[in-house]
């Protein structure tokens, strides 16, 4: 079967590419689209180190086919910081010792900061529900819900 | 080396919670890991692996593999020599199976080719025929004498005769009089237990990418916790010197002793060199569980006599440890750490290690420690309940200390178990009422920590930074820790430190990041390399001013006369003598090369309450609590974080992962939905007292913490689920079935 040529938005900016019929989205983000921010940790859906926004809404990448990507808004970690400025999120992680090796963080930031969108004020137990699909194996994930509470002030506040 | 006379204590750096120097580039997506390295040409390589636990490999057909269009190479076993070394041919044989297939997932061949499907159709035109063995997957079946023989004749001279012939390794540590011990009890206690074999669980898989050049040249980039080991493997297994192979680390996701050897490296770099450009290989998830190291499965019998006031009178453990198809050293440490928290007159451990059809054993946190230790204080809440004792009184009672001589055989310096225990006793944590079906559990911890070979360069600059070099991937924020200790030592700001992790060709011999080692030992030569930097820069000043150099002493970041007959100078910051440094004999620079001892042994104390459901068996941690020495926290955010995340996998541990085989010796759950590996909707926040009592062993009396924090949940979740049900539980995972069933027993 032939390749599939797929217009999309990416991080806001329109971006073209093309796959294969049966490759996933998150093999055309690192491997057509030079971005290896999202992490295969499974490629089953499991892990959640894949996790982009797509038309607002958040996929394991690794579950979605490239070409379903045709005419979406397509929201990775790589496009979470603007210019020089991190967001409140990325920020949070670093000052309050959120990541360790970080492999788990493209992920967990990209969810996080749709819960913050969604919820601006949620609970740590809203926090760890939204979040427990995406595993961390480091952190025990105590500072990451701490780093997300602390993101989810400043946000309230600006 | 002792360094308790000078430890510093006044410290400006070292114990803040600066920020780490990788935090930007992996929040931003930035950080390039084992899979995100490509070059071009690159070829993809797979893996083809066995379907059966235990078989005779007949013959291997490649030749339609090889003519498939696109295919660039296929190897086998057959493209490698034979190692005489026995230790490198079973790390050889384990990455490609020569002979037999001794595991479900045992890699047999390998093929490079243009794309993932091709490599894919390739995989499937591979013809293996077997011939079937009988295999074996559990500890005790596979120690009988009439066991399925997993490899022939792989005993070493420890094992008694008449041992079954799986058993690879036989150990013993111990010291009094037994027999003499358990008279002087009041109560003893004799208990049998198991734990499943768990996995690592790091969300980054493992992740090559080699290319090997006709001159015989070859670049290795990959995620691992040791770049120097990966290179003498692979370079062994490939037959080349260690100088043409230059391997670089990526940055890791996660290794917890999983990342230190090798298992798709040496096939990646032999497929590069028969194909004739670079090949990638990524391993999947399922390959991940089937074929890298689990921790080792066990059973152990613990035997324990107290007096009716708590002092243990003896002490006996037998460890039986399976570490897969390999022989493995785990049991060792084991028996050596089963009793290290107490202080006993008669105390004895024997260890044995069996081989199973199961992939070969890797280091996992502690390793061999968590089972032992969940053993024995097992038994130990279980003697205090019965004896209506208070069992952190009874752990302070029988606490090891300075001067205690271990069950192991050592004589402990300063260690902090005590300070731990007092620690948990004044806690609000331990005085917290409970309610229905709760139940609270404490257990202690311990790890031996480690050194070794360590290489460090660090550069003074021109203007006035400075730059470390060293050779440990780090895995929880060790740059930070090292740059704050150069900042320290050189008294100039942290921000003006950065430290680098270079390849095997840039430094003298790394050890593995293992051990507990890094903060220790890297910091330790950094420092070192800091003294060098700046004895050189003293000496460039005492030339200025033309008086001896050791007339002019470091303090605060600057050279300064060493008092009133020195002579009357303006001191000399690091800056204003680095600027200038051309002038005074050139560049400025400090290196250490060390084999580091005095590491210092750490403990812990772990505080846990569970509710139980007796409907369903299931448990909810409800609150948790962490008590470490960490000798000296150089970063109390990453101590912590090592302390939350090391406690994490052992409730893991405790409640839900195992390692499942079936009948066919086929592992049943090699993913990590039915792996079923802590979320964060499992978990309470986890609490953390970090005690400081310092290592004579270094400068600024750093211990290791990694690996003690998964040490005492284990036993700290089954003591607080059988105080919570009523039943002394026996085995892990604490799944809910087995709760369950154990609450049904009760009535």
């Amino acid at each position: 079967m032939k390749n599939i040529h797929v217009s999309t938005t990416l991080n806001g900016d329109e971006a073209e590419f093309v796959c294969a019929p049966e490759e996933t989205l998150l093999d055309a983000l690192r491997n057509r689209l030079g971005l290896s921010g999202a992490k295969e940790g499974c490629g089953t859906g499991d892990c959640g180190a894949c996790t982009v926004e797509m038309d607002g809404r958040l996929v394991c990448a690794c579950l979605v086919l490239g070409a379903e990507a045709q005419d979406a808004q397509i929201k990775t970690v790589e496009g979470m910081a603007i210019g020089e400025a991190l967001h409140p999120l990325q920020q949070a992680f670093i000052d309050h010792a959120a990541l360790q090796c970080g492999i788990c963080t493209p992920g967990i930031l990209v969810a996080a900061k749709n819960l913050l969108e969604r919820n601006p004020d949620p609970t740590d137990t809203e926090i760890r529900y939204w979040l427990a699909g995406n595993l961390c194996r480091c952190t025990g994930y105590d500072k990451i819900i701490k780093a997300v509470q602390i993101a989810a002030a400043d946000m309230r506040g600006a | 080396m002792n360094f308790q006379s000078n430890t510093k204590t006044d410290f400006k750096v070292i114990g803040t919670r600066v920020p780490r120097p990788d935090g930007v580039d992996k929040v931003t997506g930035r950080a390039l890991y084992g899979a995100d390295y490509n070059v071009p040409g690159m070829q993809v390589g797979l893996i083809l692996r066995s379907p059966h636990a235990h078989a005779t490999i007949d013959s291997i057909d490649v030749s339609a593999a090889a003519a498939l269009p696109g295919v660039k190479a296929v190897i086998t076993s057959a493209d490698l020599g034979i190692p005489e070394d026995e230790g490198l041919r079973d790390v050889q044989d384990n990455c490609l199976a020569r002979g037999k297939v001794l595991y479900d997932g045992h890699a047999i061949a390998a093929v490079a080719a243009k794309d993932v499907a091709t490599a894919k159709a390739a995989l499937k035109l591979i013809k293996v025929e077997y011939t079937l063995l009988p295999h074996v997957t559990d500890v005790d079946e596979a120690m009988k004498l009439d066991a399925p023989v997993v490899q022939e004749a792989r005993a070493d001279e420890s094992v008694p005769a008449g041992s079954g012939p799986n058993v690879t390794h036989f150990c013993e540590f111990g010291h009094g009089d037994l027999d003499a011990g358990f008279a002087l009890a009041e109560t003893i206690v004799e208990r049998s237990f198991t734990t499943a074999a768990t996995h690592q669980g790091y969300i980054e898989p493992h992740a090559c990418l080699a290319s090997y050049g006709n001159d015989g040249k070859a670049d290795l980039w990959c995620t691992t916790q040791g770049q120097y080991f990966v290179r003498d493997l692979c370079s062994g297994i490939l037959g080349i010197e260690g100088s043409q192979l230059r391997v670089t680390a990526s940055e890791i996701g996660g290794g917890f002793g999983g990342k230190t050897t090798v298992f798709i490296e040496p096939v990646a770099l032999a497929l590069s060199r028969k194909a004739g450009r670079p090949v990638k290989i990524v391993m999947s998830r399922v390959d991940v569980f089937r074929a890298t190291g689990p921790t080792v499965s066990s059973s152990m019998d613990v035997r324990i006599g107290m007096t009716k006031d708590g002092r243990i009178t003896a002490a006996e453990a037998k460890l039986r440890y399976q570490g897969g198809a390999f022989p493995c050293g785990t049991v060792d440490m084991g028996a050596q750490a089963a009793f290290a928290a107490y202080d006993l007159q008669a105390v004895r451990t024997q260890g044995w290690n069996t081989l199973t059809n199961r992939p070969k054993e890797a280091a996992y946190r502690a390793p061999g420690a968590p089972m032992a230790i969940y053993a024995v204080e097992s038994v130990v809440d279980e003697l205090c309940q019965k004896l209506s004792l208070d069992p952190l009184d009874v752990r302070i009672l029988n606490a090891a200390d300075a001067g205690t001589k271990s069950s192991y055989g050592p004589t402990f310096d300063q260690i902090g178990l005590r300070a731990t225990l007092d620690a948990a006793k004044a806690h609000a944590h331990y005085q917290a009422p409970l309610g229905e079906n709760q139940g609270r559990g404490l257990s202690c911890g311990f790890w031996f920590n480690f050194g070794g070979n360590t290489s460090v360069s660090l550069a003074i600059n021109a203007d006035g930074t400075v730059g470390v070099t060293e050779g440990n991937p780090d895995i929880g924020g060790s740059r930070a820790s090292i740059s704050m200790m150069a900042a320290e030592e050189l008294g100039i700001p942290y921000e003006k430190v950065r430290t680098i992790i270079t390849d095997t060709s840039s430094l003298g011999q790394n050890d593995v990041t293992d051990g507990s080692r890094v903060t220790f030992a890297v910091g330790l030569a950094t420092i070192k390399a800091a003294r060098a930097a700046i004895q050189e820069m003293c000496g460039r000043v005492a030339k200025i001013w033309g008086i001896d150099a050791d007339a002019v002493v470091w303090e605060d970041g600057c050279a300064k006369p060493s008092g009133p007959n020195a002579g009357d100078f303006e001191p000399m910051t690091l800056a204003e003598i680095a600027a200038i440094s051309s002038e005074t004999g050139g560049p400025i620079a400090g290196h250490h090369e060390v084999n580091a001892e005095g590491a210092g042994v750490s403990f812990g104390v772990h505080l846990a309450d569970v509710e139980v459901d007796p409907e369903t068996g299931s448990t909810r941690v409800l609150r948790y609590t962490v008590f470490q020495d960490a000798g000296k926290a150089v970063h109390p955010d990453y101590v912590e974080g090592q302390m939350q995340g090391g406690a994490v996998q052992g409730i893991g541990w405790a409640l839900n992962e195992e390692y499942i085989y079936g009948e066919d010796g086929r592992l049943q759950n090699a993913g990590f939905l039915d792996y079923r590996i802590p979320v964060a909707s499992d978990l309470p926040n986890i609490d953390t007292v970090i005690l400081e009592i310092p290592n004579p062993g270094h400068p600024y009396g750093v211990r290791g913490v990694g690996e003690t924090p998964i040490v005492p949940p284990l036993a700290a979740l089954s003591n607080a689920v059988s105080r919570a049900i009523g039943v002394r539980l026996n085995a892990l995972p604490m799944s809910p079935p087995k709760i369950l069933k154990a609450v049904m027993s009760k009535d």
